[in-house]
C-alpha cells in the first residue's frame, strides 16, 4: 500500500460545505421539505432525550447499585477474584496485541479505554472507593505492559492461545472457589449475577459449543448417512425452536430425568442450554467455511499423500475456521444478547438484576425507564463496540476477497 | 470400502445406543417419580384462566383447547409482526438509501441502536416503562385520528366487522382477484408475443376494484359495518381492541425485526448493479418502470433467503411474549406444566408446534424463492 496510489485516488479537493449541503440536503424541492421535517424531528427528539437524561430522570437506582449490576450478589470480600480475572484478561489482551497486532489492537485499546473511563467515573468516592478506582486504572497499564512483553520475540502465538484457554478454566475455578478452602471459599453460583453472569453465559456457550459445532458441521458433510442424518436432524431441530424452550428444557425437564441424588447446578444448566443452542448455529457457520474451501485443496492434499483425516486437520479446517472467525464473533454478540432470556429460568443476569433493583426500594418502583435504558445502554456499548471490531477483523482477514 | 462400512455400522450402533440409553433413562425416571407420559390429560379441564383469548375461553375448557388458543395467539402476533416489520423494514431501507444525508443518517441511527439492544430489554421497556407507566388511564386516553385510543389498557381503534352478507361479498372479492390474475397473465402474454400494448396492469387493476365494488352494492345490506370504540364507565366497548401485552409484544417485535429487515432489503437493492439502472434508463423506461421491472425482481432474489430467516426469527422471538405476559404457545405450555405436572408430553407438544411453524414458513418461502430465482442455462 504505497502513498502515491492513495494520493492519486483522492479527489483534487472536497466540495465546499455549501455545495455539499446543496447536493445532499436541498437538491430538489421535496428533498428540501424532507430535510426541514427531519431537522425538526431531530431537534425535538434530541431536546426531549437530553432534558430527560440530564434533568427529569432520577438515576438513583442505577448509581446506587453499580455493584449489583456488575456482579450481582457476589460477596464483597471475595470481589478481588473478579478483579484478578480482569487483570488476567487485560494482560493476555495486551500480549495478544503485541504478538498479533492488527485488529486485536482495536479490542485491546477499547478494553483499556473502557476500564480507564470506569476508573474515572464522575461519581462520589463513597460510592466507588479509591482502591477500586486504582485497580480499574491498573488494567490499562497491564495492557500496555502485556503489549511490550508480547512484542519481544520470546513470546510465541501458540503460548498465548494456550494462555487464553487456561485463563478460561482459571476464571471458572477462581470464581467458584473450593469447598472448605480457607483462601478461596466456595461462592455458590446462585450468587453470581449481573454483567459477570451475562458474560460467563455467553463465553461458556461460545467456547463449549465450538468443538461440538465443528464436529456437527463435519458430521453433516460426512459420507456416512447415519452420522449425516443424525447431525442434520440435531442442527435443524435446534434451529427450529426458540431459545427459551431449550433453556426451559434444561432447567425444568432435565432435572426430572437425572438419576436420584445427581443434581446439576442451575447456572450450569443454563450454560448447558446455551451450549446446546449455540452448537447448532456454530455448526452452520463452520459449514459455511467448509463449503468455501475449493475442491482443489482436497485434491492437492490427496496428491501429496495426506490421509483423509490429515487433510481435514491440516488443510481444510485451518482455512475454513479462519474464514468463519467474523461469523463466530457475530454469533458471540447474538448469544451475548440472548443471555437476557435466562431471566425466564430465574437467573440473576443483567435484566433480572434491574427488575430486582426496581423492587428493592418502594420509591424506585416507577423508575423503570431509567433502569431499562441503563441496561440497554450497557448492552449497546458492548455489542456495538464488538460488532465494530468484528467489521475491522473482517477487512483485516480479507474474508470474501479471495 | 470395508472401512467405510465398519465406520458406518459403528456410528449407527453408537447413535442407537445413545438413543436407547436416553429413552430408557427417561422412562425409568418417569416411572420412579410417577410422571405421566400419556396425553390423556388433553381433554380434562385446564383449570387456569388466560389473560386474553381470541376464542371464548374459561378455566373449565380442556387443556387441548387452551393449547390451541396458545398456537392461535402465536400465529396472530407473528403474522401481524411479519407484515408490519416488512413494511417498516422496507421504508427504513429506502430512507437509508435516500440521497438526503439527514434522512439516511436518522435511519442508520435507528438501525444501529435497535440491533444492538437485546429484544428482552426492549420488550420490558415498551411494556413496563412506556405502555403501563407513561400512557394515561382509560378516562384520559390519547386520541389519535381514526379514532385510535391509546391508554394503559392498550389500543382501541375503529374497525370493520363483518355482517351476514359478508360471505357473499367475499365471493365477489375472490372472483375479482382470480379474474384480475388471469387477465393479467393472458394480456401480458399476448403483449410479449405480439408486441402490441394491451395494458395488462391497468385492466387487471380495474377488474380488481370493480368486482368488489359491484359486490358491495349487490349484496343485501353492506357486508361490513364500522364499529367505533366508545368510552363506557370502565373501559371502551366496540371497535378493535389490542391488549397492552399484545401491543407491547407487537411493537417490540416489529421495531426489532424491522431494523434487521431494513439491512436485508438495503443489501438486496445495493446488490443490483448500477449498470442495470443505467441500461433500463437507456431503453427509455420511466423511473417507476425501472424499479418495478428491473430493480425489484433482481433485488428480490437476494432479499428472499435472508428475509425467510428474519421471518423465522420473528416467529421464534414471539415466545418472549412470556416476559410481558402475552398468552402465546410457550406461555400456555409453561402454565400447563406448572398446573398439571405433565412436563414431558406438554413440552414435546410445544417443541413440535414451533418446529411445524418454522418448517411451514420455510417451505412456503422456499417455494416462492425457487420461483423467482434466476433460471440459468
Amino acid at each position: 500500500m504505497s502513498t502515491t496510489s492513495q494520493e492519486i485516488a483522492r479527489p483534487p479537493s472536497g466540495p465546499s460545505p455549501i455545495l455539499w449541503l446543496k447536493k445532499n440536503l436541498f437538491d430538489t424541492w421535496y428533498n428540501t421539505l424532507l430535510t426541514f421535517t427531519a431537522v425538526a424531528f431531530v431537534y425535538f427528539a434530541l431536546r426531549g432525550i437530553l432534558t430527560w437524561v440530564f434533568v427529569t430522570a432520577n438515576w438513583a437506582p442505577v448509581t446506587s447499585s453499580f455493584k449489583l449490576f456488575a456482579v450481582g450478589q457476589y460477596p464483597t470480600e471475595e470481589l478481588w477474584r473478579v478483579g484478578a480475572i480482569l487483570f488476567m484478561v487485560s494482560f493476555l489482551m495486551g500480549i495478544s496485541w503485541g504478538v498479533w497486532g492488527g485488529t486485536i489492537r482495536t479490542f485491546a485499546l477499547a478494553l483499556a479505554v473502557a476500564l480507564g473511563v470506569i476508573a474515572l467515573l464522575p461519581i462520589g468516592l463513597e460510592k466507588m472507593g479509591l482502591t477500586l478506582r486504582l485497580s480499574f486504572l491498573a488494567n490499562p497499564i497491564l495492557i500496555g505492559l502485556g503489549y511490550l512483553i508480547g512484542q519481544t520475540p520470546v513470546v510465541k502465538g501458540r503460548w498465548v492461545l494456550i494462555g487464553w484457554l487456561l485463563s478460561f478454566v482459571l476464571t471458572i475455578l477462581l470464581l467458584r472457589g473450593f469447598e472448605g478452602n480457607e483462601t478461596l471459599p466456595l461462592v455458590g453460583t446462585g450468587l453470581w449475577g449481573g454483567l459477570l453472569l451475562t458474560f460467563l453465559l455467553a463465553l461458556v456457550g461460545i467456547v463449549a459449543s465450538f468443538p461440538i459445532g465443528v464436529l456437527l458441521a463435519l458430521g453433516r458433510q460426512s459420507p456416512l448417512p447415519v452420522v449425516k442424518i443424525f447431525c442434520t436432524l440435531f442442527i435443524e431441530l435446534v434451529r427450529g425452536v426458540p431459545l427459551v424452550t431449550i433453556l426451559f428444557m434444561f432447567s425444568i425437564i432435565l432435572p426430572l430425568f437425572l438419576p436420584e441424588g445427581v443434581r446439576i447446578d442451575r447456572v450450569l444448566r443454563a450454560m448447558m442450554a446455551m451450549t446446546f443452542f449455540a452448537a447448532a448455529y456454530m455448526a452452520e457457520n463452520v459449514r459455511g467455511g467448509l463449503q468455501a474451501i475449493p475442491r482443489g485443496q482436497y485434491e492437492a492434499a490427496e496428491a501429496v499423500g495426506l490421509s483423509g483425516f490429515q487433510t481435514m486437520l491440516l488443510i481444510v479446517l485451518p482455512q475454513a475456521l479462519r474464514a468463519v472467525i467474523p461469523a463466530i464473533v457475530g454469533q458471540f454478540i447474538a448469544l451475548f444478547m440472548d443471555t437476557t432470556l435466562a431471566i425466564i429460568v430465574g437467573l440473576m443476569e443483567l435484566l433480572a438484576v434491574g427488575k430486582s433493583v426496581l423492587q428493592s426500594n418502594p420509591e424506585w418502583l416507577l423508575l423503570r425507564s431509567e433502569v431499562y435504558i441503563f441496561i440497554a445502554a450497557v448492552f449497546w456499548v458492548f455489542t456495538y463496540s464488538m460488532s465494530y471490531a468484528s467489521r475491522r477483523l473482517e477487512t483485516a482477514l480479507g474474508v470474501g476477497e479471495r | 470400502m470395508a472401512l467405510q462400512w465398519v465406520a458406518q455400522i459403528v456410528s449407527a450402533v453408537l447413535v442407537i445406543v445413545f438413543l436407547v440409553f436416553f429413552v430408557s433413562n427417561v422412562l425409568r425416571a418417569a416411572e420412579a417419580r410417577g410422571l405421566s407420559l400419556s396425553y390423556g390429560f388433553i381433554d380434562t379441564a385446564s383449570g387456569f384462566p388466560l389473560p386474553e383469548s381470541v376464542l371464548p375461553y374459561d378455566a373449565a375448557r380442556p387443556f387441548g383447547y387452551a393449547f390451541l388458543i396458545g398456537i392461535l395467539h402465536t400465529l396472530k402476533v407473528a403474522l401481524a409482526g411479519i407484515v408490519l416489520a416488512t413494511l417498516l423494514g422496507t421504508i427504513t431501507a429506502l430512507a437509508r438509501l435516500s440521497t438526503n444525508w439527514l434522512v439516511s443518517k436518522i435511519a442508520s441511527v435507528y438501525i444501529e441502536i435497535i440491533r444492538n439492544v437485546p429484544l428482552a430489554v426492549q420488550l420490558v421497556f415498551w411494556y413496563g416503562a412506556v405502555i403501563v407507566q407513561q400512557l394515561p388511564t382509560v378516562q384520559k386516553s390519547i386520541k389519535l385520528p381514526g379514532p385510535i385510543f391509546l391508554s394503559q389498557r392498550g389500543l382501541y381503534m375503529v374497525w370493520a366487522k363483518p355482517t351476514s352478507s359478508f360471505g357473499i361479498w367475499m365471493i365477489f372479492v375472490a372472483a375479482g382477484v382470480a379474474l384480475a390474475g388471469v387477465l393479467y397473465r393472458v394480456l401480458s402474454g399476448y403483449q410479449i408475443r405480439t408486441g402490441r400494448t394491451t395494458y395488462p396492469v391497468a385492466t387487471a387493476l380495474i377488474v380488481l376494484i370493480a368486482l368488489p365494488v359491484a359486490g358491495w352494492f349487490l349484496a343485501e345490506g353492506s357486508p361490513l359495518y364500522k364499529t367505533v370504540p366508545v368510552l363506557g364507565k370502565f373501559n371502551f366497548t366496540g371497535g378493535l381492541s389490542l391488549t397492552p401485552e399484545f401491543t407491547a409484544l407487537l411493537v417490540g417485535l416489529v421495531i426489532y425485526t424491522g431494523a434487521f429487515i431494513a439491512e436485508v432489503v438495503r443489501a438486496g437493492i445495493l446488490a443490483v448493479s448500477r449498470g442495470q439502472f443505467e441500461a433500463a434508463r437507456a431503453l427509455g423506461l420511466t423511473s417507476m418502470q425501472v424499479l418495478r421491472l428491473v430493480v425489484f425482481p433482481q433485488a428480490l432474489r437476494v432479499i428472499i433467503p435472508p428475509l425467510i430467516s428474519q421471518y423465522l426469527n420473528l416467529t421464534k422471538n414471539s415466545s418472549l411474549g412470556i416476559i410481558v405476559g402475552y398468552p402465546d404457545l410457550f406461555f400456555v405450555g409453561r402454565t400447563t406444566i406448572n398446573q398439571a405436572g405433565r412436563a414431558v408430553p406438554v413440552f414435546v407438544l410445544v417443541m413440535i408446534s414451533y418446529l411445524l411453524m418454522s418448517l411451514t414458513t420455510s417451505v412456503i418461502m422456499n417455494i416462492y424463492n425457487r420461483r423467482i430465482q434466476l433460471v440459468e442455462r
